[in-house]
């Protein structure tokens, strides 16, 4: 049995030992946002961060993160409630398939709690090992450097509630009032058998 | 997640109704003469109405207020989930939040076929378009014929029907049983392009939100109660007969739950994921396989497919003025590309009471249903496949084999729900590749002007697709297995290796040959934009050739030979986005180039500018920036077609810049992203910007291809103009322009 | 490369300048004028034979790698090259007049490589490795000077060196040539044939191997005594290439010349560390100079054969080092995945074999990634999860299970010794 604190909770675990933190937390915990892309530790689908440093989940067997802080997407805000990098991510548009995306996101977040001025040299340089199929670069850059500002602005790279009083001043992709972008991505999902 | 309310209201029971059994009908609301039938002899239905014609199969009006439209195309990261839920708010005039949406699902959708070749927003937008006008138009004379008013008089908002002296009634109010179960007419009131409220704006996409905050976006995110994992061990090499297999020691490793082998199909159930894999991989290290025959050889690739007998078509033959021999001729070609999804293959099925389920990523749920049915000896009815997103495709992946393998493995566990992932290495092992191509083209010149052109390309087939069981790797495998289907050629207009091989330009005479190669050395099937990325590559390359032959500024040149405006006007607009005219002269390993092409010689209009520095001394191409235009008729959402250019131009990129599928006489030796290296941020250009020319009220061209041909064919030009050196073999690799470069003299 | 420690160092640097004191006079002898600057010269000046020539010797001489900084411009300088006595960073050798070495004529390259003096005279540091590059012959320089000036001029400065006093004090390296350095072009052994000798003059010479496998003094300089005995370089410890090669299996030519070809070799491995960049560049050299190269190093290796005096060691499964190579190593160390991109079978791997576990460490902890675009073996870095504890765990089970049975001692101190080198 081993414990494991993930998203600032603990759990107790009855994986084998040299289960790779990735099948944890998808099959146990089920937590979605760490992907499985190779399992070898290439493509950076799997990122999560262990005590605020981006590691490769695929590899990395949970004998070795007892007592360590493990942060995945979820840990970082809800639909209804965005962290800063989320928001970002958001405003960007910052996804197609978005299989990848998740990855990119812790990687950029552990390199924005290291350094909220990182250039854009460094924000590349940073994510050069994260790989992404669908050519969203652009915006995954752009989305990063967003999270920066408004990390910066907020004084937090943690979960921050949305300041209705204080709308994305961004031009691009502003959905009208009436748009209500809050409801379940996938309604059809709903008719899948539930445990 | 809860029951939705209309999930009882599967396609099955709304089949069920016949047109016999339809309900009230306004004054005005001209029946087609057939009532149900697809209406023979009536105007041919817009879009996927054509073949789905009752217009209930594709809007529902919900008791909640909301409604629930249902298309058979697929989302795939292409956004067209929020693309056609604004179409279906903006003519059922709706707010976009109570619009639901299914997609792809043989138990619920029309049959659209595979959601490919960047048809989605002509065919199913079209349809739901036109579906939810009619709709609308039903519900307003429903109301005129409850309130006995004359239609007329009536409008509707938001959800809303509006009448006289403060009358209203919501469309869940006004909607009776059946009312929209009637075959849609050919003509529809649309709204007008300066009525729009939805349609046409940058609409934040509805699947984002849950890709970024770990939400269930993926098929591979499902959980079913008593789920089993499974994992496949597949043969070095397609065809490979399984010799033996420790089937028992597996069985006897922890947690697995079945060790299954059907012939050559090898595969391991297990409870928990990991144990799975573990299993798998003692299995795959005990396998013995029996080879096939070898592979061709890599370094001859180009020869192996010229020596290969073809089917050899003239698709296009125009006899102009006689003027001189041949001036210039060149050879262009393409090695094999992988899709390479960054997410394995995935699928669950679960088999119960005879009838089998299958959650898959496939782009196309009947195709795919036929196969497995076929596969299984199951009566189609018996299977129903449903579409969930994975991760992107960009063409025939994995996905359908996955579903294949998850079904068989679900009729040998009755009950269990079954999910199957795929390794790393089965992804780029196994799936399908874009074709390897080769192109030679010649002309003449005089005044100017290009006066002859020859055009021939060799390539397979595009598309291997499910359909027949024998598409299926599973099914080839059995037992008794399957043989795989003959190849088939993609006629033109659409057409496969011949896609967009006719160039739009006018020359004096010119003749297109497509040689269409039957045999298939390595597994292949339709990758994103078909032959459309080698044929516009080649042609736009040789274009610039031609215009540096003739000492003509290369966009001058294309001007000069292309009558038709839409082309033209995006032409001019990429120029200008890029600001041509003032672009830096080459030198110093700088260099500028432009492509065009109108995907399909039918679809979208894209052009591509950029800009670019090569290190003669490492081989290394860094684009500096890149400026597009594209005409897609009339946009949707002006964000979703930009992310789609702006994706179409950095992955054409990866494969024209890095990618090849590497082999040797044995097996497939690229099998992950060490082997199969693919564009990194570091050489992600430094700038990028995408000109829509809307084109309000004009149909839908759909823009998901548009811009791979033109992307390459724009390097390849810059990268001339750059090193005065012309690249015609793919990929323009830094190890091969560092052989050509590095020893010349930098300054020219 | 790397120095000796720097505490040392200042002992030494005493006791030499005290001694040189009294040697100023020969010293002074040693300095050198400047050479006139000429324009740059036209490149049609130099025939296409001559620049093919020296790109294949500018290959062996690794010139690249030093002299290009990360993410700059090809041979614009800029690298940063840690030293005990503070960073030097690479000069420019674009043919910019202002910045590069535009104004050089070719006696004066000449010069520089012969004898390390800069053109206007100034005593270059020996991070330079012209103890090496004085046996290249004025022949091989004039189609390095041809190939260097007709790359693309750059305009880049490159910083200012950063070294501690007295380091700093360029002079002073009179003295130290004076001790350490010996001028003068390659002479044949004539008790070896032609292919040694040619492997000779380039390794010793354009190809300077010693600079990172030679052990080196306090100072800096390398010990002739222990030729390829073993050196470091950028914190990665240059196997010994000489009798005491570390090679599970011995190296012999025909693997040497696919090794520098390749970059890998399946007995051995892939090249990683600065050792990745070297073969890299050595893909461009004439396939005769890597065959020659070969057979030198094959010499100077001998003929020992670890193979046989190596057996398996039996080790507990069940150790915490076990587990974690269970799950994070055996998948792509298994040997199902074949090189050059798979890993490498340990059993093979000289970083397993060695005396010193650095590269070992370097790479747990930094991983193996490939150039942009290149195919290149691919392995995360683990410095992130694993702690001292579990690190040193990882590598024992790994030493005793794959290596040569006896245990690396004090794992401790090079693991934190990698560790400070990682954060410099």
């Amino acid at each position: 049995m081993i414990e494991l604190r993930v998203n600032g909770r603990t759990h107790r675990i009855s994986a084998d030992a040299d289960t790779p933190l990735l099948y944890v937390l998808r099959d146990e915990l089920e937590l979605n946002a760490a992907k499985f892309g190779c399992g070898l530790g290439q493509c950076g689908a799997c990122t999560v961060l262990v005590d605020g440093i981006a590691s490769l989940s695929c590899v990395t067997p949970i004998v070795l993160l007892a007592g360590r802080q493990i942060t995945t997407l979820e840990g970082l805000g809800t639909p209804q409630q965005p962290g800063p990098m989320q928001q970002a991510f958001i405003e960007e548009q910052a996804a197609q398939c978005g299989y990848c995306i998740a990855g990119m996101m812790m990687r950029a977040q552990g390199l924005l709690q290291r350094d909220l001025h990182a250039t854009d040299a460094d924000i590349r340089k940073e994510l050069e090992h994260n790989l992404c199929r669908c050519g969203s670069h652009m915006r995954i850059l752009r989305a990063v450097r967003r999270a920066a500002g408004l990390m910066l602005a907020s004084g937090s790279t943690g979960v921050t509630a949305p300041d209705p009083a204080q709308p994305s001043a961004y031009p691009e992709v502003t959905a009208p009032p009436d748009d209500g972008m809050r409801r379940p991505a996938h309604p059809d999902l709903r008719e899948r058998p539930q445990r | 997640m809860s029951a939705p309310a209309d999930a009882a209201l599967t396609r099955r029971a709304v089949l069920q109704g016949s047109g016999a059994l339809l309900v009230s009908f306004s004054v005005g609301w001209a029946r087609p003469a057939q009532g149900a039938g697809a209406g023979a002899g009536a105007a041919k239905l817009p879009g996927s109405l054509a073949k789905s014609p009752l217009l209930d199969a594709w809007i529902r009006i919900d008791a909640d207020g909301f409604a629930t439209a249902f298309t058979g195309k697929a989302e795939l990261g292409q956004g067209i989930r929020t693309a056609l839920s604004q179409v279906v708010a903006e003519e059922l005039q709706l707010p976009l939040e109570r619009v639901r949406l299914v997609t792809a699902d043989t138990g619920r959708t029309a049959n659209e076929g595979y959601t490919a070749g960047s048809h989605s927003m002509q065919d199913s937008g079209t349809a739901l378009r036109h579906a939810a006008a009619q709709a609308r138009e039903i519900l307003i004379d429903e109301a005129a014929r409850i309130w006995k008013l004359p239609a007329q008089q009536l409008r509707t908002q938001s959800g809303v029907v509006m009448g006289p002296d403060g009358l209203r009634a919501t469309y869940a109010e006004i909607v009776a049983p059946n009312l929209l179960h009637v075959t849609a007419r050919s003509i529809s009131q649309l709204t007008q392009p300066d009525q729009f409220r939805v349609l046409g704006r940058p609409l934040q996409r509805i699947d984002i939100p849950a890709k970024v905050t770990g939400g269930a976006a993926y098929v591979h995110d499902m959980r079913l109660p008593g789920m089993l994992h499974a994992r496949i061990v597949r043969p070095p090499r397609h065809g490979a007969r399984l010799i033996e297999a420790p089937l028992q020691a597996v069985e006897r490793m922890p947690g697995v739950a079945q060790v299954i082998r059907n012939g050559n199909f090898l595969a391991v159930v297990a409870q928990r994921e990991f144990q799975t894999i573990k299993a798998m991989q003692v299995l795959a290290a005990g396998a013995r396989w029996q080879p096939t025959a070898a592979l061709p050889d890599e370094a001859h690739l180009a020869d192996t497919l010229l020596g290969l007998p073809a089917q050899t078509r003239v698709i296009s033959q125009n006899t102009g003025a006689a003027c001189g021999p041949m001036q210039l001729e060149a050879t262009y070609t393409r090695p094999y590309l992988s899709h390479g999804s960054i997410g394995p293959s995935c699928a669950i099925a679960q088999l119960t009471e005879g009838m089998l389920t299958v959650w898959t990523h496939t782009q196309g749920v009947f195709p795919d249903r036929q196969a497995i049915a076929e596969m299984l000896g199951l009566p189609v009815e018996k299977v129903r496949c449903i579409q969930v997103e994975g991760s992107g495709c960009y063409g025939h992946n994995g996905a359908d084999d996955a579903a294949a393998d998850a079904a068989l493995l679900a009729s040998a566990l009755a009950n269990r729900p079954v999910r199957v992932q795929w390794m790393r290495e089965q992804e780029h092992g196994c799936e399908p590749y874009g074709p390897a191509m080769v192109a030679k083209v010649s002309a003449c010149l005089t005044g100017g002007r290009i006066c002859a052109w020859n055009y021939d390309v060799w390539s397979n087939t595009h598309s291997m697709r499910p359909g027949p069981a024998g598409a299926l790797l599973a099914a080839r495998q059995l037992g008794k297995p399957f043989l795989e289907p003959e190849p088939k050629l993609i006629p033109l207009p659409e057409g496969g290796g011949d896609r967009n091989a006719i160039p739009l330009y006018s020359f004096g005479s010119s003749k297109v040959v497509h040689h269409f190669i039957h045999d298939m050395p390595l597994r292949v099937s339709a990758l994103r934009s078909l032959g459309a990325h080698m044929n516009v590559f080649a042609i736009e390359s040789f274009m610039d050739e031609l215009a540096l032959r003739a000492a003509v500024d290369p966009v001058e040149w294309r001007l000069r030979h292309l009558q038709e405006p839409r082309a033209r006007e995006v032409i001019t607009a990429a120029a200008d986005e890029f600001n041509w005219a003032a672009r830096p002269s080459p030198g110093g390993g700088r260099g500028c180039g432009f492509a065009f092409a109108q995907y399909k010689n039918l679809a979208a209009y894209c052009a591509v500018a950029m800009e670019v520095d090569v290190d003669a001394d490492t081989g290394r191409t860094q684009v500096r920036r890149v400026a597009c235009a594209v005409d897609t008729g009339q946009v949707v959402n002006p964000d979703g077609v930009r992310n789609q250019i702006e994706g179409a131009v950095l992955q054409s990129m990866s494969w024209t810049l890095f990618e090849r599928v590497r082999f040797d006489a044995t097996q497939i030796t690229s099998v992950d992203w060490a082997t199969y290296p693919i564009l990194r941020f570091s050489a992600v250009p430094h700038a990028l910007t995408v000109r829509i020319l809307d084109r309000p009220g004009l149909p839908f061209l759909g823009c998901g291809e548009a811009g791979q041909g033109p992307a390459a064919a724009a390097l390849a030009n810059a990268i001339a103009h750059a090193t005065g050196r012309r690249f015609r073999d793919l990929p323009l690799d830094p190890a091969r322009l560092r052989r050509a470069l590095a020893p010349q003299l930098t300054a020219r | 490369m790397d120095w000796g420690g720097a505490r040392m160092g200042l002992r030494l640097l005493v006791i030499i300048l005290v001694v040189g004191a009294a040697a100023v006079p020969l010293a002074a002898g040693t300095w050198q004028g400047a050479i006139a600057p000429i324009d740059p010269p036209a490149p049609d000046r130099f025939d296409g034979a001559a620049l093919q020539r020296g790109l294949q010797l500018a290959a062996i001489g690794n010139c690249m790698s030093c002299h290009t900084a990360a993410g700059g411009a090809p041979f614009a300088g800029g690298r940063p090259v840690a030293t005990p006595y503070g960073t030097i960073y690479s000069s420019n050798i674009t043919p910019d007049a202002q910045t590069g070495i535009g104004q050089w004529s070719e006696p004066a390259f000449r010069r520089a490589m012969r004898a390390g003096v800069g053109r206007t005279g100034q005593q270059l540091y020996p991070a330079f490795p012209y103890d090496h590059f004085t046996l290249v012959s004025d022949a091989d320089d004039a189609l390095l000077y041809a190939y260097l000036m007709t790359r693309r001029a750059v305009r880049s400065t490159p910083p200012a060196n950063q070294l501690r006093f007295p380091f700093s004090v360029r002079p002073l390296l009179a003295l130290w040539k004076l001790v350490f350095f010996k001028e003068g072009a390659y002479r044949a052994d004539p008790t070896h044939d032609g292919q040694w000798n040619r492997g000779a003059y380039l390794a010793n010479g354009l190809g300077h191997c010693g600079a990172c496998h030679t052990p080196r003094n306090a100072l800096g300089a390398e010990k002739r005594s222990a030729r390829f005995g073993g050196g470091r370089a950028q914190g990665w410890h240059g196997y010994a290439i000489d009798s005491a090669s570390p090679a599970r299996v011995r190296w012999d030519r025909t693997a040497l010349r696919a090794y520098f070809r390749d970059g890998w070799q399946t007995l051995h491995g892939d090249a990683h560390g600065p050792m990745a960049e070297v073969v890299e560049n050595l893909s461009a050299a004439a396939a005769a100079d890597l065959d020659a190269i070969a057979i030198y190093i094959a010499w100077t290796m001998g003929k020992r054969d670890r193979a046989d005096s190596v057996q398996q060691a039996s080790v507990a499964t069940q150790s915490s080092g076990a587990v974690i190579f269970a799950s994070a190593c055996q998948g792509c160390h298994d040997g199902s995945r074949p090189l050059p991109f798979g890993g490498v079978r340990l059993a093979l791997s000289t970083a397993v074999m060695d005396d010193e576990p650095t590269n070992l460490i370097n790479v747990v902890l930094e991983g193996l990634y490939p150039r942009s675009g290149a195919a290149g073996a691919i392995m995360p870095g683990f410095a992130s999860v694993l702690s001292d504890e579990q690190l040193r765990s990882l590598l024992s089970y790994v030493r005793l299970r794959y290596g040569q049975g006896s245990p690396w001692k004090d794992l401790e101190a090079s693991v934190q010794s990698a560790k400070a080198q990682r954060h410099d």
